[in-house]
C-alpha cells in the first residue's frame, strides 16, 4: 500500500498529491476509485430524474402556455377541437390505484403473515415462489386475461351482485359491461399483490425472533404476537405499499385493456375511466400538431408530479408512524 | 506483473475492459455487401404494415442489394419523421391536410398503394342473419341517440329480425387510429350533427361507449360483451371471421364490405379524384360500393436528394402498385382500381433527382 503512494508520487508535484488525497482518503487508491465511481452512478440517477423533468417541461411548454393551471381542472379532452383537460385522467389514475390498494393490501398482508408466521416450510417455499412468479408475468398478458376472463366474470357474477347489495350507493350504479374503473382496479390489485406481499414477507422475516418469544413469554396469543410483529414492521410494510402504489400508478398496458378508456369522471365504479399512462400510450403514436403532443407530454409531467406527491404523502405517513412507535419501528 | 501495485493493475484491467467493450460496440456489423447496396428507411401507418412487410420481403428476394426497413409507428409518427427527413418514405392512411403540406420543406407526392375499409361488427345474441344499418342509424347509435337494440329505426333496416330490448353498448378505438379517422370522416359526411358535435379525426371525443386498444381490443370487447357494437378494419374482421354488417350506401343498397365493393368505392370517385390523389372516398355513390372505405398512401419527397436511394425507392413503389397488388387480396386489402393505378404511375414518374426523372 505504501508502495503505491511512493510509486505514484514522483514527478507530478503538489497538484497530483492533492488529487491523490481526494481520491483515497483512506490511503488506498482502489477504494478511492470505487468511491468516485459509486458517487458518479448515484449522481447519474439524480441527473436522469432532473433531465426527464426538464425535458418533459420543455416539450409541454406549448400546452402549459395555452392552458395554464386550467389544464389540471378542465374535463374536456377533444383533440379535434383542440380542447385538452387533465382532470379525468388524474381522477382515473388515482382512483384505480386506490381501488387496487384497498383490495391488495389486506390480501398481501395475509399472504405474508401466513408465509412467515404460520405455514410450514414445505408449503411456504412453493407458495412464496408462486407469488413471486406472478410478479414476472408481462402486463400485456394480464391485460388479455382481463379482457377474456376477468371482465366477463365480473360482468356475469360480481358486478350484478354488487349492484344488488350496494346499489343504493352511486358507486355501484349504472350499466354493467365488465369494462370500467372497477375492472381496472382489480387487475391492478392482482398485479401489485405479489410485489407488496414479497416485500412484506421479507420485512416480517426480518423482525427479530426475540420479539416473538418475548410476546409469547408474556402470555400473548398467536394473534397478539403477530400484531406485535406487524407493529415492528410497520415502516417496512408502508414501504412495500408505496412500492406497489408506484407500480399501480404507472401501469399502462393491462389497465388500458380493461378500463374502457373514456375521459370522464363518473361516480360509478362500473363506468369506463381513463388513466394518464393509458392516454399517453393510446394517443401518442398518432398525435399530430404541436398542441396535442404538448398536452400529452404535459400529462406525462403530471403523472410524474402525482407520483411524487403520493410518494411524499406516503413517506410522511411512515415518518408519523415511526415517530409514534419510537425505536421499535426500525425492524425493516 | 507482481511488481505493479494492485491499484495500477485494477486500472489496467478496467481500461482493457472498456477498450474491449468499445471495440465490440463500434465494430460495424457484418461485412460490406456489393458496392451498389442501398438501404431505405420508411415509417408510418400500422394499417398497411402486414402488406408492406410482405412487399419488403418479396421485393428483397428479387433485389438483394436493396434493403428496406419499414417501421409501423403510426401515421402521425411517419409524417413527423418524413418532415424531419429521418426516413426516406412515410406512410399514412389519411392524405396530408392542406395546412400540413405547407409545413414540409419540399413538395410531397402522395402515392396510393391499396385500399382498406372500416366494418361494423356487433354482438347480439339470438340474431342469426347479418344485421343491416343505414348511415344515419350508425351515426345516431354512436351519438347515443339510439340507445336500445329494438329501436324502430334499427328494426326498419332489418325487417323480420326480432331485436331484443337491451341497451346498446358502443365500443370504439381508444388509441389514435386511421381506422377512427376514416369512420368519423364517414359519420361527418352522413350526419350534420356528428360533424358539428364531434367531427372527424384519429382520436375524436366519443359521445358514448367504451374504448378498446387496437383492432384486437375492440374485437375482444365486442366478442366478450353482449349487446355491443363496434368498428374494426376490414382485413382484421375477415381474418377473425367477425360478423360484419352490410351498410346502406347512397345508392340505397345495403352493401357488404368485400374487397370488390371497396375497390368499387374508389373507382366511383375516379372522376372527381384531384390531380394530387388526395381524396376521401367515404360515402361513395354507386350501386355496389361499400361506403366506409379509404386509401392508404406512401408519402415521398418529389425531389430526391440522393440519386441511388431515390431510384431504389421509386422502383420499389412502382413494383408495389404493380406486382405488389397481387399480394393485397391474400392479406385482405383491396387493390387499386385500374385508372387510379395509372394515375399513381404518373405520380411516381414525376419524382426527380435534380430535375432528372428517376423512372421513365
Amino acid at each position: 500500500m505504501s508502495a503505491a503512494v511512493e510509486n505514484g508520487g514522483h514527478g507530478f508535484g503538489r497538484g497530483y498529491s492533492n488529487w491523490r488525497r481526494v481520491l483515497s482518503p483512506t490511503g488506498n487508491t482502489g477504494d478511492g476509485i470505487f468511491r468516485i465511481l459509486m458517487l458518479l452512478v448515484a449522481l447519474l440517477m439524480v441527473a436522469i430524474v432532473l433531465a426527464m423533468v426538464l425535458a418533459l417541461a420543455a416539450d409541454a411548454m406549448p400546452a402549459i402556455r395555452q392552458f395554464g393551471f386550467g389544464f389540471l381542472t378542465a374535463r374536456q379532452w377533444d383533440p379535434i377541437k383542440g380542447e385538452f383537460g387533465a382532470l379525468p385522467f388524474i381522477y382515473g389514475t388515482v382512483m384505480s390505484s386506490l381501488i387496487a390498494l384497498a383490495i391488495s393490501v389486506p390480501f398481501s398482508l395475509g399472504i405474508a403473515i401466513f408465509l412467515v408466521e404460520q405455514a410450514p416450510h414445505y408449503i411456504a417455499r412453493p407458495v412464496g415462489f408462486l407469488v413471486e412468479l406472478l410478479a414476472a408475468i408481462p402486463s400485456v398478458v394480464y391485460g388479455l386475461w382481463g379482457i377474456f376472463v376477468l371482465a366477463p366474470f365480473l360482468r356475469v357474477y360480481v358486478e350484478p351482485a354488487l349492484a344488488k347489495v350496494f346499489g343504493w350507493l352511486p358507486l355501484f350504479q349504472g350499466s354493467i359491461t365488465g369494462i370500467g374503473l372497477l375492472t381496472g382496479g382489480i387487475i391492478l390489485a392482482i398485479m401489485v399483490t405479489p410485489i407488496i406481499s414479497a416485500v412484506v414477507r421479507d420485512v416480517l422475516a426480518a423482525v427479530p425472533g426475540s420479539q416473538r418469544e418475548a410476546a409469547l413469554a408474556l402470555g400473548a396469543t398467536k394473534w397478539e404476537m403477530i400484531r406485535v410483529v406487524l407493529v415492528n414492521g410497520a415502516p417496512g410494510i408502508a414501504g412495500a405499499i408505496i412500492l406497489g402504489l408506484g407500480r399501480a400508478l404507472g401501469e399502462t398496458m393491462a389497465v388500458t385493456m380493461v378500463i374502457g378508456n373514456r375521459a370522464q369522471i363518473s361516480p360509478s365504479f362500473f363506468d369506463p375511466a381513463y388513466t394518464i399512462a393509458s392516454a399517453i400510450a393510446n394517443e401518442f403514436n398518432e398525435a399530430t400538431g404541436d398542441l396535442y403532443v404538448a398536452a400529452l407530454v404535459e400529462l406525462g409531467l403530471i403523472l410524474f408530479l402525482v407520483t411524487f406527491i403520493v410518494n411524499g404523502i406516503a413517506r410522511l405517513l411512515v415518518w408519523n408512524v415511526t415517530r409514534k412507535t419510537g425505536g421499535v419501528g426500525r425492524a425493516a | 506483473m507482481c511488481a505493479l501495485p494492485r491499484s495500477v493493475r485494477m486500472v489496467a484491467w478496467f481500461t482493457a475492459l472498456v477498450v474491449l467493450v468499445g471495440s465490440i460496440a463500434c465494430n460495424p456489423g457484418g461485412g460490406n455487401g456489393p458496392n451498389a447496396s442501398v438501404s431505405l428507411q420508411g415509417a408510418g401507418a400500422t394499417f398497411p404494415n402486414p402488406l408492406y412487410q410482405k412487399w419488403v420481403s418479396e421485393y428483397g428476394k428479387a433485389h438483394e442489394n436493396i434493403k428496406i426497413d419499414y417501421q409501423s409507428l403510426g401515421s402521425g409518427a411517419g409524417i413527423k419523421q418524413l418532415k424531419e427527413q429521418t426516413v426516406d418514405f412515410g406512410a399514412s392512411d389519411a392524405p396530408l391536410k392542406d395546412d400540413d403540406v405547407k409545413t414540409f420543406s419540399g413538395e410531397v407526392v402522395h402515392i396510393p398503394t391499396v385500399l382498406g375499409a372500416v366494418v361494423i361488427t356487433y354482438n347480439l345474441a339470438g340474431v342469426t342473419q347479418p344485421l343491416r344499418f343505414s348511415s344515419d342509424v350508425i351515426a345516431d347509435i354512436f351519438l347515443a341517440k339510439i340507445k336500445k337494440w329494438n329501436d324502430p329505426r334499427i328494426a326498419a333496416d332489418n325487417p323480420g329480425v326480432t331485436l331484443p330490448a337491451n341497451d346498446i353498448t358502443v365500443v370504439h378505438r381508444s388509441d389514435s387510429s386511421g381506422t377512427s379517422a376514416v369512420f368519423t370522416d364517414y359519420l361527418s359526411k352522413v350526419s350534420p350533427e356528428w360533424k358539428e358535435k364531434v367531427g372527424a379525426g384519429v382520436s375524436p371525443s366519443w359521445p358514448t361507449g367504451i374504448g378498446g386498444k387496437g383492432n384486437e381490443g375492440v374485437t375482444g370487447q365486442v366478442k366478450n360483451t353482449p349487446n355491443t357494437i363496434g368498428y374494426v378494419e376490414l382485413a382484421f374482421a375477415m381474418q377473425n371471421k367477425l360478423p360484419v354488417a352490410p351498410v346502406k350506401n347512397q345508392g340505397g343498397n345495403f352493401v357488404e364490405p368485400t374487397i370488390d365493393t371497396v375497390t368499387a368505392a374508389a373507382a366511383s370517385f375516379a372522376a372527381s379524384t384531384p390531380e394530387d390523389l388526395r381524396v376521401s372516398i367515404t360515402n361513395a355513390t354507386g350501386a355496389q360500393v361499400y361506403p366506409i372505405s379509404s386509401y392508404t398512401y406512401i408519402l415521398v419527397y418529389k425531389d430526391q436528394k440522393d440519386a441511388a436511394k431515390g431510384k431504389a425507392l421509386v422502383d420499389f413503389v412502382w413494383w408495389g402498385i404493380h406486382d405488389g397488388q397481387s399480394f393485397a387480396k391474400d392479406l385482405h386489402y383491396a387493390p387499386l382500381p385500374a385508372d387510379i393505378a395509372k394515375r399513381a404511375e404518373g405520380k411516381i414518374k414525376s419524382i426527380t433527382n435534380g430535375g432528372t426523372p428517376l423512372k421513365s
